[in-house]
């Protein structure tokens, strides 16, 4: 069971980000860490390796900077090897080319039963790679995965739905998003961190992948990012005043949010 | 020089952050009211291999230095976790160095894989009720029992981890009277035997999630391979680890500072009395500051030792020195944090007390102020021994 994870390596949400008004994209300059979101999917992927007993796990990763932080956490979590791609041409790519290049990674290796990523990264949030990944390479696309078992060459998946769950069965390979929570990723472990530093991270630039530089960056975005504004300052919360009874306004309050 | 980040380094504290962060204040605070063994916190650490980083590689350990060593207990300490979560493992990491530096085959193959597994729970049997700082003065004695092996029968103090541990580091007497200096002392890696041992735990003012003990030996047998190194070495084979040990204090002091400071410094950013922050008054901003800057400089001497430990550099200057202004420093802090607090910080909810309650306890032990004093003063001034 081979299987490949996307990940992304963003900079710390800890640390307050900033936007580039020049850009008008977030700065990547700091250092990155692997986005909280992709631990998920580097974990299932683990665990389904672990469970059919042979196979490894791959990472792809793009990043500016040749920035390795976030995968050597990954790397560290157990998986084999990564591809790293980066590139200054890179720099304005927007989602598609994003996933073009993935992509083209994803599609060098062989015998990929399984492509993992998260649903959406933590500073892009535009969620829609993973199914332009499946796009690309032509392969179905299943989101929101809350399960994920294989069985066979086919996987069943339990996909997250705002009722509950659908109960998916899709044919490998094939690309699947995990949703946040679905499984516990495990702590590097001292021995992990030690056995990543001498684990192989490949480095494709764009023109390694069959890119010329007009398809990619900002030149080959098909969007534009017209303007960028702060987002707007939390407004004060209402105070109540308790005179004995408040409590009638407080459940007003939660009834109108329809939450009682 | 060379003072750029060392990314192990920056993984090793990452990781440790991380496995510390499933265990926050609440959990130590009652850990610690409880005077509860934190064997959840104990067994991540053990999982994720933590316990095991400074054994060597041929033993199943991470074969590392001091120096990482010394950052994984600055991470546990910083993480709040202080010295209750220090104590819970410091000695299966390091209390084994003696063991590794002079102990026989038989002695290292059966115990320092369990230790680097984290599956051996170890205590430090060298204070006496009654011979104190002055080592050469226990009374605690081995005999030999005609077959090889040795009876042990005495009384000592402030055993940590006593209640937990399996074995336990025993400096006792098999030759000469006390006082007449340190060539009657022998080092044996014993068995803590309860048929033949009494452990009493001592009330205490802090880190209370570990009890130290009165331990008290009637007779006990101990196997003659257990002797760590030679007879009448005991004590040389233990000064050996003490540099080591007090630049991990001194990581450990310097991890509650830390503590203490966030603490206060979130709280000086919030508590508001006559109309402003009370951070924006110098007299609470400052001392603050100062704490930090302490800490910073109390860091850089411990890792400034614990590098020159680890490139196999004479470091008792560097050592002593790094211990003596951790301890004072992550005292400062703590104290600083809990007048921050005001009243609060008497309160157990906001957690500086209890960072205060162990900060304290570097000033004491495992060597007192006074005692580090006295080796800067004689050993590095070259003055005369006053005692
Ligand atoms: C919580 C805790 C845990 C401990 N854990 C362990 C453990 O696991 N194993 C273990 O073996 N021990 C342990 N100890 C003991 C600790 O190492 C000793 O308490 C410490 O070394 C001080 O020794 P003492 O208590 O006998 O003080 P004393 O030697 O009686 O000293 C009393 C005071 O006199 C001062 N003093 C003595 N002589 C001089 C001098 N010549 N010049 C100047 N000042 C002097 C000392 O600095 C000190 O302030 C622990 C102690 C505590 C409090």
């Amino acid at each position: 069971m081979n299987v490949v994870v996307c990940v992304k390596q963003i900079p710390d949400p800890a640390d307050p980000g900033a936007l580039d008004p020049g850009t008008k994209t977030l700065k990547r300059d700091v250092k990155l860490i692997l986005d909280e979101s992709d631990t998920y999917g580097v974990e299932m992927a683990l665990q389904l390796v672990d469970k059919a007993g042979e196979g490894s796990v791959h990472l792809v990763s793009m990043a500016p900077n040749n920035e390795r932080s976030g995968l050597a956490t990954a790397l560290a979590m157990g998986a084999a090897s990564a591809t790293l791609i980066s590139d200054p041409a890179l720099l304005g790519s927007d989602a598609l080319t994003t996933a073009k290049l993935l992509a083209a990674a994803i599609g060098e290796r062989d015998g990929v039963d399984l492509v993992i990523s998260g649903s959406e990264s933590s500073d892009g949030y535009t969620g829609t790679v993973p199914t332009q990944i499946a796009a690309v390479l032509d392969l179905p696309s299943i989101t929101a995965a809350k399960a994920i078992t294989v069985d066979g060459g086919q996987v069943q998946i339990q996909r997250q739905t705002n009722a509950g769950y659908d109960d998916v069965t899709c044919s490998l390979p094939c690309v699947v998003s995990v949703t946040a929570g679905v499984v516990e990723p495990r702590y590097p472990s001292f021995k992990g961190i030690m056995a990543a530093k001498s684990k192989p991270v490949d480095e494709r630039t764009a023109a390694d992948l069959g890119f010329d530089a007009g398809q990619v960056g900002w030149a080959g975005a098909g969007q534009e990012i017209v303007d960028i504004a702060a987002a707007p300052a939390r407004s004060a919360g209402e105070v109540v005043e308790d005179d004995g009874e408040s409590y009638t306004k407080v459940i007003e309050f939660l009834e109108n949010l329809k939450v009682i | 020089m060379d003072f750029t980040p060392n990314p192990d380094h920056e993984a090793i504290a990452e990781a440790v952050d991380r496995v510390c962060a499933q265990y926050d204040d609440t959990y130590w605070m009652e850990k610690d009211d409880k005077h509860e063994f934190p064997w959840e916190f104990y067994k991540s650490m053990a999982e994720g291999g933590w316990l095991g980083i400074v054994i060597p590689e041929e033993y199943g350990g991470g074969g590392q230095g001091i120096t990482e060593g010394a950052i994984v207990l600055n991470r546990i300490a910083a993480s709040g976790a202080g010295m209750n979560g220090c104590t819970a493992l410091h000695l299966t990491m390091f209390g084994l160095n003696p063991v590794v530096k002079f102990g026989n085959d038989q002695l290292k193959d059966t115990f320092l894989p369990r230790a680097a597994a984290g599956d051996l729970h170890v205590a430090f049997g060298v204070t006496e009720p009654d011979a104190g700082t002055d080592t050469s003065r226990i009374t605690t004695r081995a005999v030999e029992d005609g077959m090889g092996g040795w009876i042990v029968s005495g009384r000592k103090i402030w055993t940590s981890k006593a209640l937990e541990s399996e074995v336990v580091l025993l400096l006792v007497r098999t030759d000469g009277e006390p006082g007449q200096g340190f060539g009657g002392l022998t080092l044996f890696l014993a068995d803590l035997n309860r048929d033949y041992c009494d452990i009493r735990p001592i009330p205490k003012v802090g880190r209370n999630a570990v009890a130290s003990c009165e331990v008290f030996y009637d007779e006990m047998p101990v196997d003659g391979w257990r002797m760590v190194g030679e007879r009448g070495k005991g004590f040389h084979h233990i000064l050996h680890g003490l540099n080591p040990e007090r630049i991990l204090l001194a990581n450990v002091a310097c991890g509650i500072g830390e503590a203490a400071i966030r603490r206060a410094v979130n709280y000086a950013n919030e508590r508001s009395v006559f109309g402003r922050l009370i951070g924006a008054n110098q007299a609470i901003s400052h001392p603050l500051a100062q704490a930090h800057m302490q800490l910073k400089a109390a860091m850089q001497m411990a890792a400034l030792a614990a590098w020159r430990y680890d490139n196999g550099l004479e470091c008792g200057e560097q050592a002593n020195t790094a211990k003596y202004l951790a301890a004072e420093a992550s005292y400062f802090a703590a104290d600083q944090a809990l007048q921050t607090h005001g009243g609060l910080g008497y309160a157990s909810e906001y957690h500086v007390e209890r960072y205060w309650r162990e900060a304290r306890l570097q000033r004491i032990a495992p060597v007192s102020q006074e005692m580090t004093c006295n080796f800067i003063a004689q050993n590095v001034l070259g003055l005369p021994r006053s005692y």
